[in-house]
Formats: C-alpha cells, structure tokens, sequence
C-alpha cells in the first residue's frame, strides 16, 4: 500500500512486515506496533492499532485484530512494525488544488493531528508550478517558515523531493505523510502514508487493485461497469445523462417532494446496450418507479429510446417509467418510444411531476 | 469578435474520423463553423464528408490557417494532441474529451497560459456563439440568436437552461462550457471577464454546483467587478456529504462547496439564484 510506494522512492518507513495468520508473526527482538490494514483513517481511535512488547503479546494483538470488525470493515490483515521513538510530529502532503489548477505544497511542524485542526499560521502553503514541479528552494521556504535545525530540514528537504516524485509519476491526488516523525536518535521516518491516486490514470498504472471502502456493494459494480452511481434512500429511480443535468434531476426531484433512490449518470453515450445495462443497475436498488432524463447531444434520443425498448423487453419491467427527451434525435427518440408504448415528456418539469405522481402512487 | 469565436474562427478538428469527432465535425458544419480540416494520422489525403481535407498532423493543417481546434481523441492521447495543438500555436484548444488524467491537464493548461492560449475543456462541451460559430457538442436546435451569456462547468445542464431562455423568448449572445474534469482551462472568472467585455452580452447566467469554492470566488468577482445582470443557478442542493456527484469536483467534504455556501455568496453579490432550471428566463426579465 502507501508504504510500499514511499520505499519504491526512497522515502524512509518503519522497518515491518505483512501478515494474513497470526501464526505468520515473526520472533519477536524489539517493541512493535500492530495495525489493522484498512483503507479507513482513524483506526488508532476505532480500536485497530495495538502495541506489543513480548513475543505473546505480538501473537495475542495479531490474533485478536485478525478477523475483527472495525467501523464495518473485516480486518484481512496486520503490519507488525518496529515501535520509534518519536521525539516530534510532522505533517506534509501535496495535493491537488482545483481552483489553482496545481499542487500545493502543505507543511506543518504540529503533525500527528489532523491538518484541518491545526492553526493556519503553523501551516506552510504554497502553490506549485506544475511545469516547473518541485525543487530545493521550495523545500527551504518550507523549512525555514518551520523552524527545523539543519539535520532535519536536510532530511525533510530530501523527503519532499521524493515524495513530489511519488505525487507526480503515480499520478496523484493526494500524498500524505501524517505523521512524519522524528525519532529520539534525529531521524526522520514517514509513520503514516496515504496516497491517494487519479482513477482516470489507471490505464497507465495498470498495476492497481481499486478498492473503496465508502462505496456500496451495488456502487461499485455501477463503478466497474463504467456509471458514476451513487445510492440514495428514496424510491424513485434516477437515469440521467451528463453530471450537472443528474443532479439537477434529484434536486428536482425532492423540491417536488420526490425521493430519489439514485444518482446514475449515462455519460456521453451512443450505444444501447449501455443504457440498457443502466436500467439493470436501477432495478436492482428495487425503486417504485424510474425516471428517465435525457437532454441529447453527444448521447442522441433515438439511441437512449431503443435502449429502454430494449431494457423494458430483457428485465420483463413492470414498474412505471417516465422519459423525458430533448435535443438531439428527440423526435425520431419519442416515436420509438411512442411506438413502444410508452409515453415520453419534451420538459423535464412534466416528467418530474409525473413521476412523482405515480411512485406515490405505486406499491 | 464576439466571444472567443464569431463567423470567420477557423477551426480543426484533432481526430475528425473518430466516431464522436465525425458526429460532431457535422454536427459544427450544419452549424455554419468554417472547419477548414481535419486531423487522422494514417488517414491524410482523404476528405471529410466530401469537403473537409483530412491531414496527418496539426503542423500539415497549419496551412489552412486555423484559429482553433477540437480535440476529441481517447483520453490516453488528449496530451499530445493538445501539444502539438499548442506547438503549432493555436490561439483555442478545446478538448471535448473527458476523465483526461488531471496531472496531463495541468501541464495543458499552464504550457497554454505561458503562450497566451485559451484552453476550453477536457470534458466540456465546448462554445457557442449563436449566429455565428459554434466548437463542441452543443445541440444545435437550442439556440437563438440574443443578448444572454450563459457559463457552465456542466454540459446538459447547460443545454437544460438554454432551452428555456430560447423558449421563454430570450436567445444568447455566447454559451461556454468549463468542463467537469478536476482540472479545466477556464475559470468563472475568466468568463466573467470576456462576458463583461462583449457588447452582444447584456444579461449573465452562471450554472454552478456543489463542491470546491469556485463559485463563491466568482460571486466575490461579480460583486466588485461585473456590472451586468447576472443570474446563478446551483445544482447539487439534495447531494448527501462525502459522495461524489458524478463530476470529479461534484462532492461536498467537511461542509465545504455546499449548495446553501454558494447561493448564500451569490446573493450577498446581488445575484439572483433560480430554484429550478425553468426559473432562470423569470429572473432574466
């Protein structure tokens, strides 16, 4: 995970191991900490990070984290690593910032909390030239405004570097390293790491194994199948096309008095069986009633048509649907619906109130 | 000129053989935009529906003497289109293309803004300027022809409300979409900037939504630079926290972007705010 990365480039990390069987622990030669491995943050709190300072108290913190439940989430495995001895905490992380169009640089000598915690005249900002990327003066900016002595501030200098290389080649949004910690013997040590990465890169990193905890069982086959889905607890089910227009559909939705069951953008599609597989999705989260929203450009209204002629044939749906169609290919869209039998609005205000209507009316 | 484009932008089309680059490049003819070529590696010396020479590169259409491209390649690719889109000094880059790699549209848009290059996408829908030309998907039948400037990051939506101006009786002086990807080319303020310029636009209409702080930078914009009629419209008000809504900036994280924040902003700025899509050519009157 994060770690690995951070030893890939360099990056100091405790010395530890990667265990599936408490029985797989090594001897024990010197005080270890035993974490939980989830992708969730807050597991110290939540009961998922133990200490051992004996051979039976290792095996006892790994059997008992092993197959334990924390925040909802089975724990499959354990790192065992050598305890520091931390003098002080850092924090440091590039990351995106969308408004800037770049990445910021963040530093703090008050690490080991979160950021958003700390006060912000501790916190070094700066923003960074993505064509220039990061180089040493940045890193003394960083150093002089945190105080460090010179043997650190050289070792941190060193880390930002790299961990600049980590954000850049991995294509990230995030890297984190909270807390960077300062050992008794004036070592620098990355104690945690997060990295998180761009999914629209992945097909350069063809490495990856996707995992979300956030999302729901049914959200992440939506994600492998190519939809943005999200669920939501209502009971009117939602297909619309481009981000902005879906949105808007539940915000219409529910100031109409409507409970969207879900969020389902189509994208820019032109092919039926994609609209189709959409359909599939929706029925499964089992709403009253589903609506369909299509403003036409890149995805064309006969397309989106033969697509729910084909969805209500395959799923055998009995439930109501209600379409609303406009723009391109609207009206060869709205014959083959007509021609299908099922009605179709040319507003979206039309098609809300209807639906809304009939999941009320639905049982 | 209007904005961006008027009848006499010359444009390219970067992968005009491509499925959706071939709908579109139509689609922009039947608009009336002078495409004066397209580009296909592998594919120069055939012709586009007849009329339009394909080329291999952008440094071949170069002697068709364009202003401005549209880049509709797979995301994998965009960065070197737009590349050599820049290298050849095109004055508008627009990349229909979306989920580019935001660390590729980083180096796109700031290589852009060193060589004075407008950069409109990834993930947009392009511009349009009724009357006159129209770069991207923009269905053509929405438009007439008016004093109403419309500015989105979203691409639907943005048709959603451009058709009820039209409807309502209303028509547009410019339409221009940011895109939805986590990084883009143009800001709001950006916009805001070209819009107040253009002496076709009388009226402004902003489509935010959840998520990051664009919207409320814009609102601080308005307030003290923007002296035309603006009117915003925020979609993402039913959006739960922490789940992301479809656009990679769309999400609502420790109570920062939420509809309420941005609404709130605008109408400290003296901007109108419309409850539904269809309420936007009311406040425009």
């Amino acid at each position: 995970m994060g770690k690995e990365i951070f030893r890939k480039y360099g990056i100091p990390v405790p010395e530890g191991y990667v265990v599936e069987k408490s029985a797989d622990v090594k001897e024990y030669k010197k005080p270890v900490v035993v974490k939980s491995q989830i992708l969730l943050g807050g597991r110290g709190k939540s009961g998922g990070i133990k200490f051992a300072k004996s051979q039976a108290e290792l095996k006892g913190a790994a059997e008992e984290l092993l197959g334990a439940k924390i925040r909802g989430l089975t724990v499959t495995k354990v790192l065992v690593e050598d305890m520091v001895n931390i003098k002080k905490e850092y924090y440091v992380s590039f990351a995106l910032n969308r408004s800037e169009r770049s990445p910021m640089l963040i530093a703090s000598a008050s690490g080991g909390v979160e950021i958003e915690s700390v006060p912000h005249s501790e916190i070094f900002t700066r923003k960074i030239d993505p064509l220039l990327g990061y180089s040493d003066f940045i890193g003394r900016e960083a150093t002089k405004f945190m105080k460090l002595d010179k043997n650190i501030a050289a070792q941190f200098r060193d880390i930002l570097g790299k961990l600049y290389r980590v954000f850049s080649e991995e294509d990230c949004e995030l890297v984190e390293i909270n807390p960077l910690m300062e050992t008794a013997e004036g070592q620098l040590i990355a104690a945690d790491a997060k990295v998180v990465m761009d999914s629209d890169s992945f097909f350069r990193h063809k490495d990856i194994n996707i995992t979300d905890p956030e999302k729901t069982p049914l959200e992440l086959e939506a994600q492998s199948k190519g939809y943005a889905f999200v669920e939501l607890d209502g009971n009117i089910g939602v297909i619309a096309n481009g981000a902005g227009l879906t949105m808007a559909t539940l915000d219409a939705l529910t100031l109409h008095k409507g409970k969207p069951r879900n969020f389902l953008d189509l994208g820019g599609t032109d092919n039926v069986e994609i609209v189709a597989q959409a359909f599939d999705l929706v029925l499964k989260a089992n709403p009253k009633a589903i609506l369909v929203n299509i403003f036409g450009g890149v995805t064309k209204g006969d397309t989106v048509a033969n697509g729910i002629v084909e969805a209500k044939k395959r799923f055998s749906i009995t439930k109501p649907i209600v379409v609303r169609l406009s723009g391109v290919h609207e009206e060869e869209g709205r014959k083959i619906l007509k021609d299908a039998g099922i009605d179709s609005f040319p507003t979206m205000m039309e098609a809300i109130k209807a639906v809304v209507k009939v999941a009320g009316e639905a049982q | 000129m209007t904005v961006l484009v008027d009848k006499n932008t010359k444009v390219i089309v970067q992968g005009i053989t491509g499925h959706q680059g071939s709908f579109h490049a139509g689609e922009m003819l039947k608009f009336g935009t002078r495409i004066v070529a397209g580009t296909s590696p592998g594919k120069g010396g055939t012709k586009f529906q007849d009329k339009v020479p394909i080329v291999d590169s952008v440094s071949e259409a170069m002697a068709f003497e364009p202003d401005a491209t549209m880049i509709s390649v797979a995301a994998p690719f965009v960065r070197d289109a737009a590349f050599e889109a820049i290298d050849n000094g095109l004055k508008l880059v627009y990349i229909l293309t979306e989920k580019v790699p935001f660390h590729d549209s980083m180096e796109i848009v700031h290589e852009a803004k060193l060589r004075g290059i407008t950069v409109m996408g990834p993930n947009g829908p392009g511009i349009t300027v009724p009357g006159e030309c129209k770069i991207g998907i923009m269905p053509n039948q929405i438009f007439r022809q008016g004093d109403v400037a419309v500015a989105s990051r979203s691409g639907t939506l943005t048709y959603e409300i451009v058709d009820h101006i039209t409807r309502s009786g209303l028509g547009e002086s410019a339409v221009i979409g940011l895109g939805g990807d986590p990084v883009v080319g143009l800001t709001y303020i950006d916009v805001l900037k070209l819009f107040e310029a253009d002496e076709r636009t009388k009226k402004i209409v902003l489509v935010g939504e959840i998520g990051g702080n664009n919207e409320e930078l814009a609102a601080k914009y308005i307030k003290e630079h923007v002296k035309k009629k603006v009117v915003a419209y925020i979609t993402g008000r039913s959006a739960p926290p922490g789940k992301r809504m479809g656009h990679a900036g769309a999400i609502i994280e420790k109570g920062v972007g939420t509809a309420e924040s941005k609404i709130k902003a605008f109408e400290e700025a003296g901007v109108k705010v419309a409850e539904f899509p269809d309420d936007v050519p009311g406040l425009l009157k």
